[in-house]
């Protein structure tokens, strides 16, 4: 097994688009992760505080699997998982703008569960059809990460599909923050669901499907969430986040310094 | 619901609801840990209804492969011996050895039982 040297100075990745595919989830698992464990110990209930970090901790193992398939991809060296998860600076990080996004944007509430509960629904909603292609991968390991991870994003979409619906069926008031949660994140919706060239080379590789390819099968599970929660699905507009390009927005670099901070201290630190 | 608003934390509580509203029931889990084995009783959580309380129990319980099923049941809905009745009811089996199947000579080809 390759030994890596602690490191505490910035890695760059290489540009190669196979390798830029696999970064685009491993990262976005990884960032939706770092948010749902912000919860810890503040969940609205123990059992949800539990339920939120299991599922933070679902994201990283599939994260981590992606982060060694995609450091043995990098050109002309090779990097560890974590050299990949703590040592790139910003704009080397290509999740979608979405995960990165604080848990609060609602003004006065630095915790607004609806949003957070709601995002890993519509995230497990774009996660479950992209596993149950990529089982079809011709990178071996990439398929062997999909069986996996598709029973988890199976489990993470009920549990928060759930949520969705008791509280945008609920009273007025948990209705109201429900669709205002709706209403904030539907616009980073569009990236997840587009296409560039990184998806076409995916796609001509036989790596995997090109993200857009999920779109049909997605949007029909928000869908019948949405309608069954009784919310207003918002009307499209013209704005595309850029996170998968590797331009974020002002919330990643805060998020990347408490993420990287120990990493950083203390290269090569284990537990 | 009455929902009033806090102006000293401005955190939204559900002040004049009755508390049987405001707090989740109580339910009782039991798992399975392996097909073939009886549901143990594990602990108890708060769930709003019987479907969150199967996935909360699933998230609290089994996270260590403790499971492969697992049951939920009100916790209201189980009657329990009184714990001040304890000696009526249990120490007169104390003394009657007799009741445990020890007093038979086994054939060897069944010993093991």
């Amino acid at each position: 097994m390759k030994v890596f040297e602690p490191m505490q100075a910035s890695i760059s990745i290489s540009a190669e688009p196979q390798q830029r595919y696999v970064l685009r989830l491993a990262d976005t698992c990884l960032i939706l992760a770092q948010r749902l464990g912000e919860w810890c110990g503040h969940a609205p209930a123990l059992e949800e505080d539990i339920a939120m970090t299991n599922i933070a901790l679902d994201l990283i193992g599939q994260s981590r699997l992606l982060y060694t398939l995609a450091g043995k991809m990098n050109k002309p060296n090779e990097y560890s998982e974590d050299q990949l998860a703590f040592l790139r600076d910003e704009h080397d990080y290509l999740n979608f703008t979405l995960v990165e996004l604080p848990n609060g944007i609602r003004k006065g509430l630095t915790n607004n569960f609806a949003f957070s509960i709601l995002r890993v629904f519509v995230m497990a909603s774009f996660l479950k059809p992209l596993w149950q292609r990529l089982q079809n991968s011709n990178n071996a390991d990439l398929a062997a990460v999909a069986g996996k991870a598709l029973k988890e994003s199976r489990y993470h979409q009920q549990h928060a599909g759930d949520w969705v619906v008791r509280l945008g069926d609920g009273t007025d008031e948990s209705k109201q923050r429900m669709q205002d949660a709706l209403n904030q994140l539907w616009p980073y919706t569009t990236e997840m669901l587009s296409n560039d060239a990184v998806d076409d080379a995916a796609h001509d590789a036989g790596l995997g499907p090109r993200f857009g390819d999920v779109k049909t099968e997605c949007l029909a599970d928000v869908n019948a969430v949405l309608n069954a929660a009784t919310l207003q699905t918002p009307k499209a507009t013209a704005f595309v986040s850029t996170g998968k390009t590797g331009r974020h927005s002002e919330h990643m670099g805060l998020l990347l310094t408490d993420m990287q901070y120990l990493q950083r201290s203390f290269p090569g630190g284990v537990w | 619901m009455n929902i009033k608003n806090d102006s000293t934390t401005g955190n939204k509580h559900a002040g004049d609801v009755p508390k049987e509203l405001n707090e989740w029931p109580l339910w009782e889990v039991f798992v399975r840990s392996k097909a073939g084995l009886d549901h143990k009783h594990c602990g108890s959580l708060h769930a709003a209804d019987a479907t969150m309380a199967i996935q909360l129990a699933r998230d609290v319980y089994t996270r260590r492969q403790e499971g492969v099923s697992i049951w939920v049941v009100p916790s209201t809905s189980i009657t329990a011996s009184d714990p001040a009745q304890k000696d009526n009811y249990f120490d007169p089996m104390a003394d009657k050895v007799y009741r445990h199947p020890s007093f038979y000579e086994l054939p060897a080809a069944v010993d093991h039982m």
